[in-house]
């Protein structure tokens, strides 16, 4: 195992700026909140709770999605085709894992700074969730799950535009419909079946059911691990076939 | 410390590299030159596992480059062609980065950076950021990091291309320093000088094969230790020839201005396939 340097260097880059990996892990999840949490929201209750304890799960499962997805997929699709850093790596005796696991890492260290910069927001808001350990192991496995899912999509992009068209296509349909701003079973048939295909609609279940003291689902669970193992494979045969 | 046998890689159906063979003894400077478009730099992603080669094999310090790739990586170095530097850190990080990656203990990291810096001029610019590096300098620390974890043999692919004469020359000061440490180098170059003042041995390559492959004053004198060429008029092709004074007389006969010269290796280029290297 030979993955740390590949952290390491990652850890360093977000040290030498960071206001800039603060900012940019604040700025999507906090406007969610701002816009459909405590404007579109206020007011609003669900299941006998107010709107705001309702979406705040989801949110965090959104932004562990986002800041573990995006800044991985991104970076390290621009080292593969712009700048080059990457082949420093592949020619060093690293092993495609250690890069897959050194990356999904980073995406793991992102994903759970966001969700707790966003629980202290959430805090700051009088928003009281139950956050037990269950609730944090679910926040990790959805950042590995979308770390790993950023290295595969990142590796199997042959080009900038390709990158973007995963973000048009997967990661932005996934934010607004997987169940972060209403509960999935409010959809008709087929829609509530294909967003339950969805990881995401997972995590935001999980953490929902975590956060208000109820069962979490045995389903979800195997759901989400079973995609964090599936991207991790695929992220790690990626790297390899490059 | 290399070996290749009918290396050869397609994509698709364009042959990159076909059928390639040579061998790159121990301190050895060997040169693949050719105009780009040749197959070095293919070559050269082959031999540093970059690339699956489609037939032949590759043996790097004694390691199948195909089924030993972890080991191959250990013993090589590589200075590629693009400036692929994390530009964010500094000149120490960029090292310290590839001594881990290379599991090099911290200890041995350390003094390295400090010896490799101090190599290639860089000593005082260990905690500037490679953004703010010219050209040549982000080039000599390319040249370090390809050496830190002390590889029995390395790569470079077109080391001084888009730098100054001055940078130049500074690249070919290290590469002679390396060279007499007992490195073993591939260099690829499409600079006529680079390769005869460096290489101990040249394969020229064009359109994927070796050519040619010899010492450079070897290669000179297999077409004519001398070159004839008539200024001005580009239609009366080069003649080359063993002697200074067999080139003047047959000089005379032509009726123009002639130059003779010593032959260079754009000559041999020139007198296997009619096309000069250097577009």
């Amino acid at each position: 195992m030979n993955f740390y340097p590949i952290f390491w260097k990652e850890m360093l880059l977000i040290r030498k700026k960071p206001w800039r990996f603060l900012a940019s892990s604040l700025v999507m999840p906090v406007l969610y909140l701002v816009t459909f949490g405590w404007g579109l929201g206020r007011g609003m209750n669900v299941s006998g709770g107010r709107y705001l304890e309702f979406v705040l799960p989801g949110i965090l499962a959104l932004s562990a999605m986002n800041n573990s997805f995006g800044p991985v997929s991104t970076s390290l699709n621009i080292s593969k085709l712009y700048t080059k850093t990457l082949e420093e790596v592949l020619v060093s005796p690293v092993s495609p894992w250690d890069i897959a696991l050194g990356r999904t890492l980073t995406g793991l260290v992102r994903g759970m700074f966001s969700a707790f910069m966003l629980m202290l927001v959430g805090l700051a808001s009088g928003v009281h969730l139950r956050y037990s350990p269950g609730f944090f192991i679910v926040l990790v496995l959805t950042a590995v799950c979308f770390g790993a899912a950023g290295v595969a999509a990142a590796m199997l992009a042959r080009t900038h535009e390709d990158m973007a068209n995963f973000n048009s296509f997967f990661i932005i349909p996934m934010s607004f419909l997987a169940g972060t701003f209403f509960s999935p079973d409010r959809l008709p048939e087929p829609f509530m079946s294909l967003v339950l295909v969805y990881p995401l609609t997972h995590a935001s279940l999980l953490l929902r059911a975590l956060a208000s003291g109820g069962n979490p689902s045995t389903g979800s669970v195997f759901v989400l691990g079973a995609y964090t193992v599936m991207f991790f494979y695929l992220a790690g045969r990626l790297v390899r076939r490059s | 410390m290399i070996e290749t046998t009918n290396l050869t890689k397609y994509f698709g159906p364009l042959g990159a590299v076909q059928s390639v063979s040579f061998t790159a003894g121990k301190g050895e400077v060997f040169g693949l030159l050719g105009p780009n478009g040749a197959g070095k730099t293919t070559t050269i992603r082959m031999l540093t596992t970059l690339l699956s080669p489609t037939s032949g094999n590759a043996f790097v310090a004694g390691y199948d480059v195909l089924f030993d790739q972890l080991r191959v990586r250990r013993s090589i170095g590589v200075v590629p062609q693009m400036l692929n530097l994390d530009i964010d850190l500094t000149c120490a990080e960029n090292l310290e980065y590839h001594g881990r990656l290379h599991k090099m203990p911290p200890a041995d990291r350390k003094a390295r950076i400090e010896e490799l810096l101090q190599f290639v001029g860089l000593w005082e610019k260990k905690g500037t950021p490679v953004e703010h590096l010219s050209g040549g300098m982000r080039r000599r620390l390319l040249i370090a990091r390809g050496l830190m974890h002390r590889p029995a043999v390395v790569f470079m692919d077109e080391p001084t291309v888009g730098l100054d004469p001055q940078a130049r020359r500074l690249i070919w000061g290290l590469i002679d320093e390396l060279k007499r440490s007992g490195i073993t180098i591939l260099l690829t170059t499409h600079y006529i000088e680079e390769a005869e003042a460096l290489c101990d041995r040249v394969a020229i390559m064009r359109q994927g094969k070796i050519i040619a492959l010899d010492t450079p004053a070897a290669l000179k004198q297999s077409v004519g230790k001398f070159s004839l060429e008539c200024i001005g008029n580009h239609e009366v092709p080069r003649k080359f020839f063993r002697t200074r004074e067999e080139a003047i007389d047959a000089g005379r006969a032509v009726g123009c201005d002639l130059l003779v010269r010593e032959s260079t290796l754009e000559d041999v280029f020139i007198s296997l396939t009619g096309e000069r290297i250097e577009g």
